[in-house]
Order: structure tokens, then sequence, then C-alpha cells
């Protein structure tokens, strides 16, 4: 085991997945001389040259090109500098990555990673702070992981690598190098599509994805009541009969999401519940998300964030229902 | 014939004031002592506004910022080259074009702290909020434009970007457009030679970005970014010729990007200390000091006074900014629509509710 941040975790990954397989190439804005903005592929141009591309500024072309090369055999895994310039890949994402597979009827294969540092807390400029997942959640075909500590992250990466499918990789950028812990030093692989039970409990279910599971760890730390947190891990495809088996047993859930309120992850959640679990629900479910506004800059950006008060309160409602 | 040459295409490079500040004679734009006397306060003072802001961000006053130094004669000449019923996009590296531009800086600073209300761009002011999201403002200089031919107003739009732009399909596809439809619009590229850690050598194959607007059907040129005269010579004939329906430039502006990218950057990790220097020696001022030196343009007594008034200005500016009220919670609500949709309504009051007592007024 060795201390580590999320970001030297996922270098961690890095090197061992590209040592592992040589298919694997790295290409993005900054990502070989200067190591990416934030580090995470610091060194790997050094380790493994040839195989680390710095790319002119050209998000589309980053993801259109990783979807040929994915297809030509190669193990391709683009970053998108910041959240909010995924959006300019968009239509390769939505039109080609995550239909290949489909519409070709398996003659050709689109084994890629996107990863994009993700979602706010870092006082960012515009367009640095989205949490934008539901979107990409919303497209058949992709597969949307968004880690939430060093060692889930370093587990989630290896496994998105060698995913057989596209894998948009949604690192949360305040984890980055607020939070350091053990993570084991050989290779290892996290299923993708499962989510963990991080906090057992038996009032209420308490679920969050990437930088929420900390509020929502703390909300359970303070809370009177025993709570059980899940952390979802892959957003989609969503670990339903998780999700179930807890709200069977607690009969309440609170979702913790830092996107906007309306048509997110969390919607996704309560639909679930309601659907497939509605006999076992006691209260109604509870979100606690950010407003329906596009992401506010640093000074007020506080109000937008979910914080372990909210989530606090989130909790007492759930509980107080009858 | 099977084989035949179609096309040759020239490129053109544009310099008035050497590195000493010598002047061709025969180039010098036709500005007279009030006008140089402007170029050079405007620079001045974007100068120390862009000293001001990396000390501001030092001490935690100011968010991630993106510095102009080295770059003021490509914005100001070319900013300074506008009429008032142009329009103005900028990328995030324009301060001293937006300076030239009349914005003012305490709210030009403002966004920079994280205040969205630093893009309440006054009413009298053609300046379009600054674009983060790299090239994505040029289709905008081109619809705009498009407005002005459609309307048949004697307007252009000038839009800034920089090297690592011109990869961007936006951009390209901006460009595409103003060629086809002959759009008075200006592209006005500063080449800093540096996209973060990206050199223009290795963003693009092409030997100048300017030939780029040959592809596209009209004039690009090359001009010495960091000559003053040089840069207004060629925005402002670029600009007539929008204006007078001939249709669009592209003026790639040479220059070199003198701080790290932002204040988030190390530019250590990828660029010898050794050109930063022979750049920074470059310095667009000191060219411009120069050549007023030997018109007699520029006294101790001139010299002081310009120094003096921007500090002080900048310094007023830091106030203004640090005594705006802090931005009320309910105004992340209040611009999202034109009115406000009752979900809005729920989640503005129940947010209010929440915040109580602490700064809970709409
Ligand atoms: C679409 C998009 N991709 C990536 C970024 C991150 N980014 C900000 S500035 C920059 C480099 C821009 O280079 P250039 O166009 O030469 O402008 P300069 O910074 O040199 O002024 C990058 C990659 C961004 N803001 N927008
Ligand atoms: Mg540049």
């Amino acid at each position: 085991m060795t201390e580590m941040t999320m970001v030297a975790a996922l270098n961690a990954a890095f090197r061992q997945e590209m040592a592992r397989d040589e298919r694997v190439v790295v290409l993005g804005e900054d990502v070989g001389v200067n190591g990416g903005v934030f580090r995470v592929t610091d060194g790997l141009l050094r380790m493994f040259p040839g195989r680390v591309f710095d790319t002119p500024l050209a998000e589309t072309c980053i993801v259109g090109a990783a979807v040929g090369m994915a297809a030509a055999g190669l193990r391709p895994v683009a970053e998108i500098q910041f959240d909010g310039f995924l959006t300019a890949a968009f239509d390769q994402l939505v039109s080609h990555a995550a239909r290949l597979r489909n519409r070709s009827r398996g003659r050709f294969t689109c084994p890629l990673v996107v990863r994009a540092p993700f979602t706010g807390g870092i006082h960012a400029p515009e367009h640095h702070s989205e949490s934008m997942e539901a979107s990409y959640a919303h497209i058949p075909g992709l597969v949307v992981v968004m880690p939430s500590t060093p060692s889930e992250a370093k587990g989630l990466l290896a496994a998105a690598i060698r995913s057989p499918d596209p894998v948009l990789f949604l690192e949360p950028k305040k984890v980055y190098r607020a939070i350091k812990e053990d993570v084991r030093e050989e290779e290892y692989a996290i299923p993708l599509g499962k989510a963990r039970v991080v906090q057992e409990g038996t009032d209420v279910t308490v679920i969050a994805w990437g930088a929420m599971l900390v509020p929502a760890l703390q909300a359970a730390g303070r809370s009177s009541y025993s709570c059980e947190v899940i952390d979802l891990r892959t957003v989609s495809p969503l670990d339903v009969p998780c999700i179930l088996q807890s709200v069977e047993k607690t009969g309440r859930a609170v979702v913790v999401q830092e996107g906007p309120h309306s048509f997110g992850v969390g919607a996704e959640i309560a639909a679930q519940l309601a659907e497939k679990g509605i006999l076992h629900l006691e209260a109604p479910v509870e979100r606690v998300t950010a407003p329906d506004v596009p992401t506010p800059l640093a000074k007020l950006e506080g109000l937008y964030l979910p914080s372990a008060e909210r989530v606090g309160k989130a909790i007492e409602r759930a509980m107080a229902f009858r | 014939m099977p084989r035949a040459v179609l096309g040759t295409f020239a490129v053109e490079w544009l310099q008035v004031l050497d590195e000493r500040g010598k002047a061709d004679p025969g180039l010098l734009p036709p500005l007279g002592e009030r006008e140089v006397k402007d170029l050079y306060e405007l620079m001045a003072i974007s100068r120390v506004f862009d000293e001001q802001c990396l000390t501001l961000q030092r001490e935690g006053r100011l968010g991630t910022y993106a510095a102009v130094r080295g770059q003021e004669a490509a914005q100001v000449g070319s900013a300074y080259a506008l009429q008032q019923q142009d329009w103005l996009f900028p990328s995030f590296r324009e301060n001293a074009a937006l300076i030239a531009r009349h914005q003012p800086l305490e709210m030009l600073m403002a966004y920079w702290a994280g205040d969205e209300r630093g893009q309440q761009v006054p009413a009298s002011l053609n300046n379009f909020p600054v674009a983060i999201p790299v090239g994505t403002q040029a289709p905008h200089a081109v619809g705009a434009a498009w407005a002005f031919q459609i309307r048949k107003e004697k307007a252009a739009a000038l839009v800034y970007f920089g090297d690592g732009a011109t990869s961007k399909g936006d951009v390209l596809e901006a460009m595409n457009f103003a060629g086809v439809f002959k759009l008075p619009v200006v592209f006005f590229c500063q080449n800093n030679q540096w996209a973060i850690s990206l050199p223009a050598g290795k963003q693009t194959a092409a030997q100048t970005l300017a030939q780029k607007a040959i592809a596209f059907g009209f004039p690009g040129i090359r001009v010495d970014g960091n000559d003053v005269f040089a840069v207004y010579l060629a925005t402002h004939d670029a600009l007539e010729r929008a204006r007078s329906g001939e249709g669009p430039t592209f003026i790639e502006a040479f220059t070199y990007r003198v701080e790290h990218h932002t204040t988030s950057d190390d530019s250590s990790r990828y660029r010898a200390k050794a050109e930063v220097d022979l750049w920074r020696a470059k310095d667009p001022l000191l060219r411009l000091e120069a050549w007023m030196e030997g018109k007699g343009f520029l006294d101790k007594a001139y010299r002081e006074t310009v120094w003096a008034e921007a500090r002080k200005r900048v310094q007023e500016a830091v106030e203004k900014m640090e005594q705006l009220p802090p931005p009320k919670p309910g105004d992340i609500f209040d611009y999202v629509f034109a009115q406000l949709p009752p979900h809005l309504q729920e989640q503005k009051a129940s947010l209010l509710r929440e915040l109580g007592g602490q700064g809970g007024q709409a």
C-alpha cells in the first residue's frame, strides 16, 4: 500500500495498463510534455515514447480520432482538458463512439476511454466546473464512470481501459488532491456497472457518486440515524439491484447529485425505485442537488454545490416522513 | 495540357517599426501625436492592470488569470482601430483590447474574481462577453457581421483568438462562412507561439497561420504583433474593407506569450527560459517608446504622468471591485430565462429560505 492522491493513483493505473497492453495510447491537449494540466499523465511520454501524443487544440478530432484508433485495433485514452470542453466532442460521442458496435452489428467496436476532469468546487473559471454526467448517461452505448477516491480511481481506470466498450471517465477535480488514501501497488480492476456499499446502515440509504461521496459520508457520519451509503462508481449502466437491495432494507432514500436538479441521475434513481421498489418505500425519494441554473462563478458557487448540511437536512426529512 | 498550375499564393508580412523602434516612413499610419499618445497610454495602463491582476491572484483576491504581457501592441493597436458601431468578440486573454475599448477596469477584474457582474458590459459598448471555450466566439462574430450586412449597416466585427484556436472547427467553419457570404468580419489571430504547452509549430504544419485565409478565399496577412503601428495599420485597413462590403480579412499578429499560460500554469515545464528572456526584451512598449523619443513625444514629465495615472486608475479599479457589495444569491436564478419559470421560482424561494438570515436577501 502507498498513500496517494487521486492524481497519483490515476497516473499509477496508466503506468500499469500501458506496460500491460501495448495497444494503449494516450492523446489530448498538453498530456505529453506537460503531463496534463492536472499532471495525471505526468511522465508517461518518457516511459512510453511513441504512445503519448500532444494534439492540436481540437476536441472533436481528439475524440473522433480516438474512435478511428479504437476501431483499428488500438486502445486510445483521450483526455479532454476540462468538463466544459467535452461538449465540443459530443457529436463524436453520441453519433459514433456510442453506436459503432450497434450500427455495424458488431463488425466494428470502439474500446476507447475519454477522460475529463469533472464537476466543481475549486473556484475555477467559467466552463471549468460543469456536472453534466446525466447528459452523457442518457446516451445508449456509452459507459459513464465517476470515481470517488484514489483507490477507486485506480481500479476503475484500469477497468475502463480494458473495457470492450467506450467509457467516459469523469474525474472529480475537487478530489484530485484533496484526499489521500492507501492504494494497492499491484494491478487491479474494479468491475464497471457495479456500485459499492461504503457504509452499512438500516434507516436510510444515501446514494452519491464522484465528489458528492464526501458530503454524503459527512452527513451520514453526523446523523443520529443509521445511514447506508452507496457509491455508484458507474453512473451508467446504473447498478439498480444494489440500490434496490439497500432500499428494501431501509425504505428511505436520499440521492446526492452535484448537477442541476431536473432530468438528472437522481431522477433516474427515483424512477427505478418507483418502478421496482415502490412497496418498500416509506418516504418520497429525497434529491439533494444543484438548482436548475448554469454553474455560477466562484463567488456564488457555494450556493450551487450540495453541502453536508443540506444532505443532513434531507436525511431528517426522509426520516420524518410518516 | 494535363498538368497546369492553377494558382500560386503569397503571404505578406508587415512591420512598420523595427525592433529598435526605427520606422519605415513610407508605411507609418496617419496617426497624429495625440493618437500615438493614446496608444502608448492604453498600452501602459494595460501593463499596469496586468501586473496588478497577477499580484491580486497571488494574494488570493482574484481567481485564475491569463496575462497579456507582451501582447499589448497586438491588442491595443487592433482595438484602437474600431469605431463605436463595430463589435468586438474577445477570447479570455483580451484585457488590453477590452481596456482600449473602454471596458471598465473594475468589471474586468470582477469577472476574474468570480463575479458574473463583471460581464454585464455597459449598454454603450459592443463588447461581447469573454469566451473561454477556445474559438467558440468566431461563429458569433460571423453572425453579427451577417446581421450588419443584412441590415446594410456600415459596421464590422473584430474577433480575437489565438494560434491554438486555429485548430478548432469553430474558427475554420466561421472563416468559411465569412468567405462564402463575404461578411464584414476581421479575424484577429494573436500567434503568441504557445497554446499552453504546445508550440505553434506543433499546432499546425503550415508555415504561417495567415495563409489559412487563402483557402477560404480572402486575404490573410502576418504582421509584427509587437509593432503597434503595423497592427493598427493592418486592422484599420481590414475594418475599412469590411465596412465597405469587400469582405473578411485574417490578420496573424506574430507575438509572444511572455507569462505563464495562466496563473495555474508552470511554463518552465515545457519551454526554455532563454526563449522567454529573448521575447521579454522585445517588449512592444519599449519599441514604441524608442520611436516616440525620436519624435520628441516622450519627455520625462509626460512619461511619469502616464505611468502615475495608469497606477492610480488601476488602484481605483481594485478598490471599486473590492467595494462591490457581494452578489445576491437570487442572481443565480434571475438571468437564466427572460421570466422565472415556476420550478425556478420554487427553487429560488427554497434556497433563500434555507439561507435564512445569512445574506438571504433576494
Ligand atoms: C475548447 C477548449 N479546449 C481547451 C481549453 C483549455 N485551454 C484554455 S486556453 C488553451 C490554449 C489556447 O491557446 P491559444 O488559442 O493559442 O490562446 P492563448 O492561450 O495562447 O492566448 C487551452 C487548451 C479551452 N479553454 N477551450
Ligand atoms: Mg497562443
